[in-house]
């Protein structure tokens, strides 16, 4: 299948766009609030922010200093405080005291809020009840979409697994849905939308109606077709750990608005170094959807590639060396630079993953993958957690144990939790709970005793409060179904086979060969038949919410054939870099392009540290 | 709350499209030409801000066909002839909650309140054409259009919520009402509206009778808890959890609120409280033991304190704490007590025994632990201690719960020596993984000693190379080699 790569993949349509758009709203909206005032930004809008303007667009516009929200008071002097936040309650009741405070003084200032990308209710009513409405004025940031990479766009909503999936709140949906509808009318109109999801048929939904209320321009589509998946259509994918470059970097360093610090030991100075990871930096772009295990080979190749071009100057006569120095070197530096950064991100790399046992652990997780020595994987995990090795990463292990195992059994859950509150503190009760409740980590429920218990309890009570036992009943019986699913969908290539991870032959490269990500899986399977039909058993076990919908102008003539081969992928609730890179190869060997807009980029750590509930 | 604005008067007056809707309608128009304005008052500077919604449109457009977009809003059938390009198909967006949950049937509703005028959204129930007979009648004059902003539907109020424009919600008096708006909102999808309809039920309905309500209504209920926990209202929720009868996340919010509490002793006795929630039976253990853990961690906590000050103890003057033993986990505890208190009788709270007696630890988390803090210290003969079994007969042996190749991780990543390690290397069964265990940690001794009671002169020739020339282990390579006694295989 490697033979066959397509080179005819059609071009990316431009995305800097979107950064134009809400850097001039920006503007637009700072200067509501003529005059000089001092600016307060969310901790977390502050990388957003840079992408798309610098200090000196801010202070063009009468911003006079800037501050982190910090939930303290403030020392400003300024008369006109300007804060740009996310519409959360926690941050609006810190305003809320500041304005208080500053009433309480006597001190006359005006206050804006901005909330990005939109204000909430809640939000209102709370200024509302603090009685500062009036003191505030409220208006909307709609920056929706920051473009990371030409191919990746994020909604910097790391929030929305949580609210969504955990907490059951929604408040996000018409978000997406205007995120989509943005997407639609200035790179559509979209022909084919597929989804799989409660929520991503929820996304579907309130973009059509914001369709439907709006107005559409006519005009050549750049992007033809969408793909929406939710995040817990396929929940153990973002738990593996990550092999590919891009992945493992993320994994390790953590990368930030596709931005990394390398700290003192990649760098091999005194200084940590902040670093832009995209298609941009040309050393980069060639290994980060390489197999890690290949990115020592191709680094050094390119060592030496530039130790030949530095060593063509030897040899040459004044003039040779003008045009060089003039043309290649400064190139050749570039290069050079980015080159013994990587290689110092793989090397420091390669030295915490041995620390970690990682080959064991990755032995443990293919093992779980695969269904095999069970029992093994239960001890090695018991293990990890008596030794107080990661919180995170034990708790990690459990949740794929119990996703690939549709649950623990009742005595293995017991006493693994046991071992875990007493290694990790009794608080993780919370964190348990919270696992629960999302199906990561669960006990096995006899199936028949349920359906039976059902049944005779159903008829014992009316009809209101039955429907709510079956909801408590179904919530329990949610069951991954990993093992059959991945049977269907051949997800665990065999294990007798060699892999070689040069010629990747397909998807499962991203993890040595061991597994095909269940959602890129699904992605290339409804593209390939054009809808659902065949997948209805698979569809059935993730219990899918899933649709294939064409819009009236799916027939339109006119229609891109190039445009039709752009695929638009929507994460809700969030996708890793080695599912990119999977969408990446998948594109190249199908001739498509593959867009991918997530509301934020995830990976194992934050998907688990966003169900903790242990601090205060 | 947010008054409608005088303008919107301008619009019903100035439509030159009034010939095509009816007047019941020509609300729907308002708002289109609406969205369009605060589409366009994002890139052109408008002085009214307040209708600003978060939709952008990037094109300067008339809007298509009117009566496409009254039909469109009007109702849900879909009518094919003027539907332009611009449509996707709806899909059911389950489970949507029945309109009818609360087990008000619509057409009740419809009989008791026909005068409210309000029956748009009821359109989808009924035949499109007696509403439409019906409506205009209920029309007020234009002029009175004022006094009734709030005349808005259910529907049409919760998408007038979605798009951010003037709404008002104080006409929703009747449960039906309220509950009809709820489910509408539910059905839009839009978790923040749902919010903002749960606040206003909140502030209008007494406890017990929204409690009830949202029992049937999963998805609302949901949203309500969540918006209880930013708030922070845990009176609130916990009375909502006991009325849910969900007792075991009442249990768990409120033992939850020992991490607000900073002063050790006022966290115990809050814990103390906790023992009587009713958590699950096996929670209820757990929960039990924290408050124990905690407990005795300040009473070691205090001593340890005293005697490290008073420098009663050499252990603490030698490797002074770097940080309190105060509501650390059981095993940072129990290292902690191998540390410190090794060797203490079971009967003082410090000593290892009774942490794991108390806590029920498991024989192979024990000696791990231990075994960490043991070999901290080097204390070598301790670790040896911890596998020396005695049978009857006297004759001691090493036993362990864990490999032996563990062990030997453990007290290498603890900077055990050479001599140490290689003790329990030796003791690892398995041939290959002592030889490669062996090399890893330079054990040359047992590698030696096991090609030559492999008799494997080969691998011994081969490790010669691999040694200094002039080490003991080149001389001990060297005799065995010249060993005539020995029969080589090889």
């Amino acid at each position: 299948m490697a033979h066959s790569v397509r080179r005819d993949a059609p071009e990316l349509p431009d995305f800097s766009l979107l950064k134009r758009l809400a850097r001039d709203q920006l503007i637009y909206l700072l200067e509501q609030l003529p005059g000089k005032k001092d600016l307060f930004i969310e901790a977390d809008l502050m990388s957003p922010l840079d992408r798309i303007a610098n200090v000196t667009t801010l202070k063009e516009h009468e911003v006079d200093k800037l501050y982190k929200v910090e939930h303290k008071s403030i020392v400003s002097t300024s008369d006109q405080l300007c804060f740009l936040i996310r519409p959360r309650i926690q941050t609006v009741k810190w305003i809320c005291d500041v304005v208080n405070a500053d009433k309480a003084v006597g001190k006359f200032r005006r206050y804006k809020v901005i909330f990005c990308p939109q204000k909430f209710y809640a939000c209102e009513t709370l200024l509302e009840e603090q009685g500062i409405i009036g003191d505030v004025t409220t208006d909307e940031w709609s920056f929706y979409l920051l473009p990371l990479d030409d191919d990746i766009i994020s909604l910097e909503l790391p929030e929305f697994f949580r609210d969504n999936f955990l907490e059951g709140d929604q408040r996000w949906v018409r978000t997406a849905g205007s995120a989509l509808h943005l997407l639609h009318s200035l790179y559509g109109p979209f022909s084919k939308v597929y989804g799989i999801g409660r929520c991503s048929k929820m996304a579907y939904e309130s973009w059509r109606e914001q369709v439907k209320e709006g107005e559409q321009r006519v005009r050549q589509a750049d992007i033809g077709n969408v793909f929406l998946i939710d995040r817990d259509v396929d929940l153990v994918t973002p738990l593996c750990s990550q092999v590919v470059y891009e992945g493992l970097v993320d994994d390790i360093f953590r990368i930030k608005c596709g931005c990394v610090e390398f700290g003192p030991d990649v760098t091999s100075s005194d200084k940590s170094m902040k670093v832009m990871l995209n298609s941009q930096d040309k050393v980069f772009n060639e290994i980060r959807n390489e197999h890690f295990s290949q990115v020592f080979g191709f680094l050094s190749q390119k060592a030496r590639n530039l130790q030949t071009a530095y060593d063509k100057r030897s040899g040459m006569d004044i003039k040779q060396m003008k045009t060089f120095v003039s043309e290649e070197l400064k190139g050749l530096k570039k290069e050079h630079r980015l080159l013994s950064l990587h290689i110092g991100a793989s090397e420091s790399m390669m030295k915490k993953k041995t620390k970690q046992d990682f080959q064991e652990m990755l032995k443990t997780e293919h093992s779980l993958l695969e269904g095999f020595e069970i029992r093994e994987c239960i001890s090695f995990i018991e293990e990890h957690i008596n030794r107080q090795a990661s919180m995170v990463e034990s708790m990690r292990l459990l949740c794929l144990l119990s996703l690939t195992e549709n649950g623990l059994l009742p005595k293995d859950y017991r006493s693994l939790k046991a071992q875990y509150l007493q290694s990790y503190g009794v608080d993780h009760l919370l964190t348990f709970s919270n696992l629960k409740q999302l199906g990561l980590l669960v006990e096995q429920q006899p199936g028949e005793t349920l359906t039976v218990m059902e049944s005779r309890v159903g008829k014992l009570v009316n009809d209101k409060t039955a429907g709510k036992l079956t909801d408590a009943f179904s919530s329990l019986a949610k069951k991954s179904n990993f093992r059959a699913l991945s049977r269907r969908l051949n997800l665990v290539p065999k294990s007798d086979e060699e892999y070689d991870l040069r010629v990747p032959r397909d998807m499962a490269y991203i993890f040595s060969g061991a597994y095909i990500p269940l959602s890129c899986k699904l992605i290339e399977q409804v593209l390939e038949r054009d809808g659902w039909t065949g997948l209805e058993e698979v569809t059935r076990m993730i219990n899918g919410h899933e649709f294939a919908v064409t819009g009236s102008n799916g027939s339109d003539p006119r229609g891109r054939s190039d445009a039709q081969r752009i695929i638009l992928v929507m994460f809700l609730g969030g996708c890793t870099y080695s599912e990119i890179s999977a969408l990446r190869f998948l594109g190249k060997e199908k001739g498509y392009k593959f867009v991918v807009v997530t509301t934020a980029i995830t990976n194992s750590a934050r998907v688990l540290e966003s169900m903790l509930d242990n601090h205060a | 709350m947010i008054r409608g604005k005088p303008d919107d008067d301008e619009y019903w007056n100035s439509s030159k499209f009034k010939a095509f809707t009816f007047d019941d309608e020509d609300d729907d128009f308002t708002r289109l030409k609406e969205s369009k304005r605060a589409v366009n008052s994002i890139l052109v500077e408008d002085e009214d801000e307040e209708d600003e919604v978060e939709k952008v449109n990037w094109s300067g457009e008339p809007v298509g066909s009117i009566s496409w977009s009254v039909k469109e809003t009007a109702s849900n059938i879909r009518s094919t002839g003027e539907v332009r390009d611009l449509s996707f198909p709806k899909i059911d967006t389950a489970p949507s909650l029945p309109k009818n949950s609360s087990g008000y049937s619509l057409s009740s509703l419809f009989k008791g309140k026909a005068k409210t005028g309000s029956l748009q959204s009821f359109s989808e129930s009924f035949s499109e054409q007696s509403l439409r007979n019906y409506a205009p009648e209920l029309r007020k004059p234009k002029s009175e259009y004022k006094d009734y902003i709030s005349d808005w539907t259910p529907e049409e109020t919760v998408k007038r919520m979605q798009q951010g424009k003037a709404y008002s919600l104080e006409k929703f008096h009747f449960l039906q009402d309220k509950l009809l708006l709820l489910d509408e909102a539910v059905n839009a999808h839009d978790g923040n509206v749902i919010t903002a309809v749960l606040i206003f039920l909140k502030k209008s309905l007494s406890k017990e009778i929204l409690f009830r309500e949202l029992i049937a209504r999963e998805i609302a209920l949901r949203h309500y808890i969540h918006y209880l926990k930013e708030m922070g209202e845990h009176k609130h929720l916990v009375e909502l959890f006991k009325s849910l009868g969900r007792t075991e996340d009442m249990a768990l919010m409120q033992y939850r609120d020992h991490l607000n509490i900073k002063d050790e002793n006022r966290r115990r006795d809050f814990l103390k409280n906790c023992l009587s929630l009713p958590f699950s039976q096996e929670d209820a253990t757990h929960v039990l033991d924290h408050y124990t853990l905690l407990e005795r961690q300040i009473i070691i906590e205090a001593n340890d304190k005293h005697v490290e000050s008073s420098s009663q103890a050499d252990i603490f003057k030698k490797y002074p704490r770097k940080a309190s033993i105060l509501n650390m986990p059981i095993i940072t505890t129990l290292y902690y007590s191998c540390f410190y208190h090794y060797g203490e009788s079971e009967g003082t709270y410090s000593s290892p025994a009774n942490i794991r007696k108390t806590f029920r630890i498991s024989d192979k988390q024990f000696l791990l632990t231990c075994l960490g803090a043991r070999a901290k210290l080097k204390a070598w003969f301790d670790v040896d201690a911890l596998f020396t079994t005695k049978n009857w007969l006297g004759y001691t042996k090493k036993r362990s719960p864990i490999g032996f190749h563990r062990i030997v991780d453990i007290l290498h990543k603890n900077n055990a020596p050479v001599q140490v390690l290689q003790e329990y290397v030796n003791l690892v069964e398995d041939t290959e993984q002592k030889i490669s265990l062996a090399q890893k940690y330079k054990c040359h001794d047992v590698i030696i000693n096991t090609y030559r009671d492999l008799k494997d002169r080969q691998l011994l020739i081969g490790y010669r190379e691999k040694v200094e020339r002039s080490s003991p282990e080149y001389r001990k390579i060297e005799e065995l080699l010249c060993n005539s006694q020995i029969r080589w295989k090889n």
